[in-house]
């Protein structure tokens, strides 16, 4: 569908090893914005300028490059390789899948520890889970371990890895090309899987007066037993976050996107409250405080292999967010704080 | 006090949304302080300009807490009926049988599937809200609302019953300090914070946005005095908590000796607090910026985070006495 998106889906990168996908949008941004710089801790930042002069208003849009994955701790003498998880794998669906490990991509298929074959039990921890690379070297303890998944179209859908967050990326990422009344600031974040770190130290450096989270989310949207809540669902437009574990949202920036959306059309949904945490975690309580947002794309299948999105969700994000910072998000906020 | 303590207490406020609470209390702020002003986040800042010059001013934050815990809708069905879930540390066995209100006045019910006579621990996954519709299209509710636990304001001689005497009754220690406090060497920073049950963020941002040189929270504190309670050396009636440690604060050492110096100069009856789980606004504040020395009063309150608290009306008029005492004079050297 779209050869950004499927670099930034193929690119490997778990937290503390976001180079590739760094590199990758540095190369397509440097012609498109003011200022280009990469801080202490590995977030790219991207600026550029109000086309309004008289517009005093910082707004920064924030996507992390970091995806799930795993990282060797210990090589053994058979060739086989243990592994800790970064961020929230789930090992249901691990034994089984292809891997590729370090800088040189090294190919390996995760299987049970043999002791753990023998337990009989139905799910075997990360711990008693290991790679088999068939005796390949060329990797170290500390070296990142990567889904290995190719990005392709399933139907109407798009399949890949890492939509979580690299959908964010290549929507904010176009947003950058476009011209606003305001500044914006873009942060593309690392280490965002475990525990929203680089946002924080984004947001107290561009000290934006709001701020929003791109983000790739949770689709649950099969059939259920009962009537209850799916937290986003395909094809029903980006999700606007209320509330998660990590933050409540400023309720001035949920009217001013969910008016934007009915304002033009644009199909939008809550996610369900309560679930997930993003970067406005750590966004929303830096210096002073900066009243933030989630806006996500939603995806089934997140943190596996085999993440599957509609890109008219894709679309329908991009063309929300570029309205609205073209409109009210592109100027100050006003009114009370709810 | 007493009047203002149920006035607060019957103001809603879940986390996140503390405008209408916000307005009531900067209502009562009328005349006490110098200047009010609502920051980013929404905490509210009220600052009482030091009377007496002295050497030995020094900035001091004090912090209560506006919001209440609550629960958010997350599912309306196609009966009306809603899935909500928690804002805050919301207790799931108190659920069934207490009444939650909505913004737009719309009441709630809990309900559990299955039979009511089934003795089965309830789940939140089981649970849902009746809002008295028969319809999605009838409710009066939508996804991402909000409401807050009620039950009626109660008294028996001095004892207080409410859902959310935590933290409104700090809140209102908090103002009548601010009544009382005549002179003081001291700049007083008295935050009225938001989102504090949700992981203390709004002391967070005003911590960091003040830069106070003490921290004091106000807040509610549990207590050992019932039943096979854990044990615990506080009790209701006993006078206003000094904080010894919680979860995530050790109190200055300082800070603690000041307000219990100050008790004993002024015959306040008070109690040593150690509390084994939760924690303050003081505990974001303490580690903002450089640091900032941190000490809790609180009022001892059964309980706590049920819709049922119970809180003795003295021990809120001990602490407004504590502070007043200590704020009025100087900080130890």
């Amino acid at each position: 569908m779209n050869e950004l998106l499927e670099k930034l889906s193929r690119a490997r990168g778990v937290a503390g090893h976001e180079g590739e996908v760094r590199a990758i949008l540095r190369e397509e941004l440097a012609p498109h914005v003011e200022d280009l710089t990469v801080d202490s801790i590995g977030n790219l930042i991207v600026r550029k300028g109000g086309s309004d002069s008289s517009v005093r208003h910082r707004v920064m849009l924030a996507a992390h490059m970091d995806e799930v994955g795993g990282m060797v701790i210990r090589v053994n003498g058979d060739g086989t390789v243990k592994f800790s998880s970064v961020g929230g794998l789930d090992p249901r669906i691990l034994p089984g899948k292809r891997v590729t490990i370090g800088a040189q991509a090294v190919p390996g298929v995760i299987m049970r520890a043999p002791h753990a074959a023998r337990t009989g039990k139905r799910v075997t921890p990360i711990s008693d889970l290991m790679i088999d690379t068939g005796g390949a070297g060329g990797f170290e303890p500390g070296d990142m371990v990567t889904f290995e998944s190719d990005y392709e179209e399933y139907g109407r859908l798009l399949k890949g890895k890492a939509f979580d967050d690299r959908v964010g990326c290549y929507v904010l990422a176009e947003l950058m090309k476009g011209s606003y009344p305001c500044e914006l600031v873009g942060a593309f974040t690392v280490q965002e899987e475990i525990g929203l770190r680089g946002a924080g130290v984004a947001a107290y450096a561009v000290e934006p007066d709001v701020a929003v989270a791109l983000e790739g989310t949770v689709a649950d949207d099969l059939p259920k037993e009962h009537d209850v809540s799916p937290t986003t669902e395909l094809g029903r437009g980006p999700s606007i976050s209320v509330m998660d574990r990590s933050a409540h949202a400023d309720r001035r920036l949920v009217r001013i996107l969910t008016e934007t959306a009915s304002a033009h059309d644009i199909p939008w949904q809550f996610k369900q409250p309560g679930v997930g945490g993003t970067d406005v975690g750590t966004i929303h309580l830096a210096r002073e405080g900066v009243p933030a947002v989630a806006v996500a794309v939603p995806c089934r299948y997140i943190h596996t292999p085999a993440a599957l999105m509609d890109p008219t969700d894709v679309g329908h994000t991009l063309e929300l967010m570029s309205k609205a910072l073209s409109g009210p998000l592109g100027r100050p906020l006003g009114g009370r704080v709810e | 006090m007493r009047a203002l303590i149920e006035e607060l207490c019957s103001v809603f406020g879940p986390s996140g949304q503390e405008e209408r609470i916000r307005e009531v209390i900067t209502g009562h702020l009328d005349g006490l302080v110098d200047e009010v002003r609502t920051d980013r986040l929404g905490n509210l800042i009220a600052v009482k300009r030091a009377t007496v010059k002295s050497e030995r001013g020094k900035r001091i934050m004090l912090a209560a807490h506006m919001d209440e815990i609550g629960v958010m809708v997350t599912h309306v069905d196609a009966q009306g009926f809603c899935r909500f879930t928690t804002i805050g540390g919301v207790l799931t066995n108190t659920l069934i049988g207490s009444r939650v209100h909505f913004a737009n006045g719309v009441e709630g019910a809990f309900g559990m599937e299955g039979s009511p006579l089934a003795r089965e621990r309830p789940t939140p996954q089981k649970l849902f809200l009746d809002v008295g519709a028969d319809s999605k299209e009838d409710a009066r509710v939508q996804v991402g609302d909000t409401a807050v636990f009620r039950s009626s304001f109660g008294a028996v001689g001095d004892r207080l019953f409410a859902a959310n005497l935590d933290d409104r009754i700090g809140c209102a220690v908090l103002i009548e300090t601010l009544r009382e406090l005549e002179s003081s060497p001291h700049e007083i920073l008295a935050v009225f914070t938001v989102q504090e049950e949700v992981g203390v963020r709004g002391a967070t941002t005003a911590g960091y946005g003040l830069e106070p040189e003490i921290i004091l929270a106000i807040d509610v504190t549990a207590t050992g005095d019932f039943p096979q309670a854990t044990p615990m050396e506080v009790g209701l009636g006993k006078g206003a908590a000094i904080k010894v440690m919680d979860r995530r604060m050790i109190a200055h050492p300082k800070v603690r000796s000041w307000l219990e110096e100050t008790a004993q100069a002024y015959d306040i009856p008070y109690q040593l607090e150690v509390l084994e789980f939760g924690s303050t606004d003081a505990a974001a504040v303490q580690v903002s910026r450089a640091g900032v020395p941190a000490g809790t009063v609180s009022i001892p309150c059964r309980y706590v985070h049920s819709p049922s608290q119970v809180a003795d009306y003295n021990d809120a008029l001990g602490a407004v006495r504590l502070l007043v005492n200590a704020l009025g004079s100087e900080y130890p050297s």
